[in-house]
């Protein structure tokens, strides 16, 4: 394909979908999938068909919309009106939709009401839970197909990838960094830098991997991404290798999320057959292809150099690094591993410029984050805001709270290797730096709200739990330390704990934390000590004999 | 030149080469970092963090034993911080330890041991988590014992990497992450192939000898059992770390008076079955070599690890392998027929020992029905050097100050070429000596052929014998063979011209000296020193050449006639099978 063509297969595409009457798109991703997103497509179509509106009438699907709580979700865009998000659909009453509303607009009646019988669904887009976001990377959710290559086109799609064709490798790297972009995999190292460190690399082959390996306990920030805009990744990773001259892609994406694969792979079927991926990509003489390889489920191969030994059929324990992948990577070329929102950034930035995506966030963390909103709050969900804004604004705002009479207490952030954040802490602005200094971190995206009634221990537990069962075994501090930590805090839950018990907690998580050799281990302390640090009266008054007050 | 390093560690300034690790540089400078499972033989794999260090540029903790150093770090080894994370591992290492170390084999000569004596960890809080975890003693030459296990991961990494055998491996993740043959069978049932370099090169208790010296302290209690006894080339310059002797020291007549007031009615030497072996071996490979009687090249047989390994996945090699059996089981043969006729013994009294620097040779010595061609099991018990020293430890011998004694000549004397069959090469040195011989029907006028010695993985040379040009290949370290023998294919395949005649292969890295029943901490420095050992006693010997044994002769004329006879056939040869194929 000639880079022109992309113009004119969207404009065909966009003109297409300008034609038609109404448009209706249902979520389609594994939330509003498993609760009947599919029937309700094929009923919107069956009805469409049976009422003879086939050319008239629009059905598809679309990436994530946030308000999973809520699912399913059709949103309708209806000539004349304002768009519509319906909640809680069912296939029943997309037929009442179709017969009172679609049906009607389709043949040229006049109505005033779009919401028609449905209004106790209709979800108000002007609402704070939509309007304080900021989606960069979740903007095709709602609106493009993640099935359908040139939808992707209309909005923009494959024009960064175009930009970056005319660009330098360095040029590219210099782009990226100056936009202040950083990992979104949680550390928070600046992309633009670590794709320079692999593009200084001399050699024959040189793998940019795809790391959609998330795993945290309530997080699927990535999966939305991987399965609501697939295209997007998969531009990202281009324009990542024409940064470091990169000639394999590999994506690393866990069984468990059997949809994103699906995904993934029609999209490189699709961008394929339209000479976007494999030789001579637009015309450039450039060429790319991508391979696929399914994780197991293992958290820890999450971390990068586990990532890479699984890839290669190892067992998936990290090794030490130094030598960085960028040096020593997939069967020992340089590599570059990055997260699946960062890839997603790429195409935004390169075809809006750095300097656009630098406006966005705080001075040293930029742009904006998708949080998986999970735990005792209102509006269960995916999100995505600036960076900068509030704990509370998210929770509070965003969120709407608890949703119960109960109080929030703190938020979970950064998953099993963050930090417990108390509610008084909540004005603190959301950057990689601010977290840190909370004794949590940015992670992946995860945020989990308890209330009032949720036992700050027995969180702090479960997290430590989870990072017990996920530990590879290969060093001693997280393998050992963990489990004798866990075995401390079952003594505290259930009532038989001591002072000491707390001390010894503090010497394993000193021993973990400087002592194992990969972030799991390094951070999977965290949650405990970040629950003693804010919450310190939560364990002591669990302790067997309850301590002396302290001077 | 690369530039160097420079860098400083607790202030002092250090250059090193790019690459060094932090450990090594450290080294240079004086500066001890305490290490757990950090071998030196082995490629560090960072798993225990004890040898924590702090780069004060960064506040990064890096493993010292990994990390290269780089260029202006400022590195610190031993701060409170740094000594109390080190510390806090290695009190969690000890509390997924079992407390057995009064009755456990690496008592006193346990490196986690060492360590929490060095850290004086005397008392912890945490409570001792070992998890019930059963031994595998079914292959009866090495026993796993995965609760003392610290998953350093050196047998694995020795196992897959250093034999290319790949029977060892973790299973299970976290903390029930343990070793066992991987699949979780039997370690007998795997591809393992007893070589014990496992067991070489574990830190602690958690892979050891099959321990077998209380059989053969029953049976030198039994009156009427006539127990007579062997020692491998190897053996005597590596017994004695055991007992302080410098590494390498020749310990010989010590080892033989030992023997003797163990209650041991004779004393043998397996070099005198290495020179049985050359006379048989040398003798086969001159009959392929002038008169076409079998394939070329001849590959040598006497390791058992490598006789394995070749059954289980190099089957196509059978007909180029050597029939000699290896010595000590020519020595066990001998000793229930010859040595028995000769002195009037019920060869089913006699209870015959070998002490070998080999984990594989206890299970050799069941292998097949050859290794009872006496009628009789030919070897009883086959202990290793460990399992030795202990015996004298428990013997009430001092053996440090004992006098040197003499073997029994009739199986015991021994030339030069018999004592070097102990270090990788030795054994294709030994056959070129008498090789040559065979040929020419005179000795080479130097019977030095070091293009066989020293510890590059795969030696190869040429000589010329009689105008004829004798391509040798030596490899040691099981993974080391793979190439010699693809070269040997390929040039089969192609119908091209064998690259050699003659391939002498040890299972160990370093040959016998190096196996993996001797004493611990082989390093190539140490390997060395041991084979320095075995050349310098063969330097200094009366004979050096197979052939030029008297006693050997003797043995010929007095009962086993021809060489490569019938009755040379029955007790010194052996046959071999493929096995089924295992998969790696």
């Amino acid at each position: 394909m000639k880079p022109e063509e992309l113009e004119v297969k969207a404009a065909a595409e966009l003109a297409k979908q300008q034609a038609m009457d109404v448009r209706l798109v249902c979520c389609s991703s594994t939330g509003c999938q498993s609760s009947g997103a599919a029937d309700i497509v094929a009923r919107i179509k069956a009805d469409i068909t049976e009422r003879g509106l086939a050319g008239k009438v629009q059905v598809g699907g679309t990436g994530c919309m946030g308000l999973c709580s809520k699912g399913p979700l059709v949103r309708m865009t209806c000539k004349g009106h304002e768009d519509v998000l319906f909640s809680e659909m069912t296939p029943d009453l997309a037929t009442r939709l179709v017969d009172e509303v679609v049906a009607p607009v389709a043949n040229g009646e006049e109505i005033h009401d779009p919401v028609g019988p449905l209004g106790a669904h209709v979800v108000d887009l002007h609402a704070a839970f939509f309007a304080m976001q900021e989606r960069v990377v979740l903007s095709n959710n709602g609106h493009a197909d993640p099935e359908k290559l040139a939808d992707y086109l209309v909005h923009g799609g494959y024009q960064g990838l175009r930009k970056a064709l005319t660009m330098s490798a360095e040029e590219i790297c210099q782009e990226v960094l100056a936009s202040g972009l950083r990992g979104r995999g949680g550390a928070g190292y600046p992309t633009g830098l670590k794709w320079d460190f692999a593009r200084r690399m001399q050699s024959d082959v040189k793998y940019v991997i795809c790391n959609g390996d998330e795993g945290d306990p309530g997080a699927f920030m990535d999966r939305s991404v991987l399965e609501g805009d697939p295209h997007a990744v998969l531009e990202g990773m281009m324009i990542a290798a024409r940064a470091m001259n990169a000639t394999n892609g590999v994506f690393y994406i866990r069984a468990e999320y059997p949809l994103a694969v699906d995904r993934i792979e029609k999209a490189i079927r699709q961008a394929r057959q339209a000479g976007l991926v494999g030789r001579n990509i637009l015309n450039s003489g450039w060429s790319f292809d991508f391979d696929v390889r399914l994780g197991a489920g293992a958290f820890v191969c999450g971390e990068e150099t586990a990532l890479i030994a699984s890839v290669e059929g190892k067992r998936g324990t990290p090794r030490p690094r130094p030598p960085f992948p960028s040096v020593k990577g997939l069967w020992d070329k340089p590599s570059c591993v990055n997260n699946v929102e960062t890839l997603a950034n790429v195409p935004r930035i390169l075809l809006n410029g750095a300097e656009w995506f630098a406006a966005k966030g705080t001075e040293k963390s930029k742009g904006t984050k998708v949080f998986a909103l999970t735990g005792k709050i209102a509006h269960n969900g995916l999100v995505e805001v600036p960076m900068g804004i509030t704990i509370r604004e998210i929770v509070e705002t965003i969120g709407g709270g608890t949703g119960t009479d109960r109080k929030v207490k703190g938020v979970q952030t950064g998953g099993p290797s963050g930090g417990m954040i108390p509610e008084s802490q909540f004005d603190t602005p959301i950057s990689y730096e601010h977290l840190q200094q909370l004794g949590s971190m940015m992670g992946s995206g995860g945020l989990i709200v308890i209330d009032d009634h949720d036992s700050v221990v027995e969180l702090a537990r479960f997290y430590l739990d989870f990072c017990v069962d996920e530990s590879c075994g290969k060093c001693a501090p997280c393998r050992i330390g963990g489990t004798q930590m866990l075995h401390l805090l079952d003594k505290i839950v259930a009532g038989d704990g001591t002072e000491e018990d707390i001390a010894n907690i503090r010497m394993i998580a000193q021993a973990m934390q400087k002592g194992s050799l990969c972030a799991l281990g390094q951070t999977a302390p965290n949650p405990v000590l970040s629950a003693l640090k804010h919450f310190p009266s939560e364990f002591t008054e669990r302790l067997k004999q309850p301590a002396a007050a302290e001077a | 030149m690369t530039d160097m390093i420079n860098a400083t560690i607790n202030g002092v300034p250090v250059e090193v080469a790019p690459g060094t690790t932090i450990l090594d540089a450290a080294r240079k400078v004086h500066v001890k970092i305490p290490t757990l499972c950090k071998h030196p033989d082995l490629e560090a794999t960072g798993a225990c963090g004890i040898c924590i260090v702090k780069v004060q540029n960064t506040g990064k903790m890096l493993r010292s034993c990994c990390t290269p150093l780089d260029e202006g770090m400022d590195i610190l080894t031993e701060t409170p911080e740094i000594v109390e994370v080190r510390r806090g591992v290695l009190e969690l290492t000890l509390s997924r330890h079992p407390n057995e170390c009064l009755t456990c084999l690496r008592n006193q000569n346990c490196e986690l041991q060492a360590l929490a004596a060095d850290f004086g960890m005397t008392t912890s809080d945490l409570p001792n988590i070992v998890p019930d975890l059963p031994l595998d003693t079914s292959t009866k030459s090495i026993v796993l014992d995965p609760r003392k296990c610290i998953l350093c991961g050196r047998c694995i990494t020795v196992c897959q990497q250093h034999q290319n055998v790949w029977a060892l491996s973790f299973l299970n993740r976290g903390f029930k992450t343990r070793i066992a043959a991987a699949g979780d069978i039997p370690l007998a049932d795997s591809p393992c192939v007893r070589c014990g370099q496992c067991s070489a090169h574990c830190p602690t208790g958690a892979i050891v000898e099959y321990d077998e010296t209380v059989a053969v302290w029953n049976k030198l209690q039994d009156p009427e059992a006539y127990c007579v006894v062997q020692i491998a080339p190897a053996v005597r310059v590596a017994v004695g770390e055991a007992f302080g002797f410098p590494i390498g020291a020749n310990l010989t007549g010590k080892i033989y008076a030992s023997l003797r007031r163990m209650g041991f009615k004779a004393v043998f030497d397996t070099n005198f079955g290495a020179d049985l072996t050359i006379m048989e071996e040398a003798s086969e490979f001159k009959s392929r070599l002038l008169e076409g009687t079998g394939v070329l090249p001849l590959i040598t047989s006497c390791c058992p690890g490598w006789v394995d390994f070749m059954e289980k996945f190099h089957g196509d090699m059978i007909d180029h392998f050597s029939s000699c059996k290896s010595p000590h089981e020519m020595v066990g043969a001998l000793s229930k027929t010859y040595y028995a006729e000769k002195m009037g013994i019920d060869p089913a009294k006699i209870f015959v020992v070998s002490i070998m620097p080999c984990t594989a040779k206890k299970s050799e010595i069941i292998r097949s029905k050859e290794m009872s061609s006496s009628g009789y099991q030919d070897v009883d018990v086959s202990l290793t050097t460990r399992e030795f020293a202990r015996m004298i430890k428990q013997s009430g011998i001092d053996f440090v100050t004992i006098p040197d004694e003499q073997p029994d000549h009739m199986l015991g004397a021994y030339t030069g070429a018999g004592t070097i069959f102990g270090a990788t090469g030795g054994v294709m040195e030994a056959a070129l000596r008498t090789a040559h011989y065979y040929v020419t029907g005179h000795d080479a006028p130097r019977v030095d052929f070091e293009m066989t010695r020293g510890l590059e993985g795969v030696k190869e040379g040429k000589l010329n014998v009689a105008g004829k040009e004798i391509r040798v290949a030596v490899a040691h370290g099981l993974a080391n063979v793979e190439q010699v023998l693809e070269k040997v294919r390929a040039a089969r395949e192609a119908g091209e011209e064998l690259p050699y005649h003659f391939i002498e292969v040890m299972a160990c890295a370093g040959g016998c000296v190096g196996g993996g029943g001797q004493p611990y901490g082989a390093t190539n420095e140490l390997r060395t020193k041991r084979a320095a050992g075995l050349y310098q006693e063969d330097q200094a010997g009366l004979w050096r050449c197979s052939h030029h044994n008297p006693y050997i002769k003797e043995l010929y004329s007095e009962f086993l006639g021809e060489i490569g006879g019938h009755k040379a056939h029955d007790l010194l040869h052996t046959g071999y099978q493929v096995l089924p194929e295992y998969k790696r």
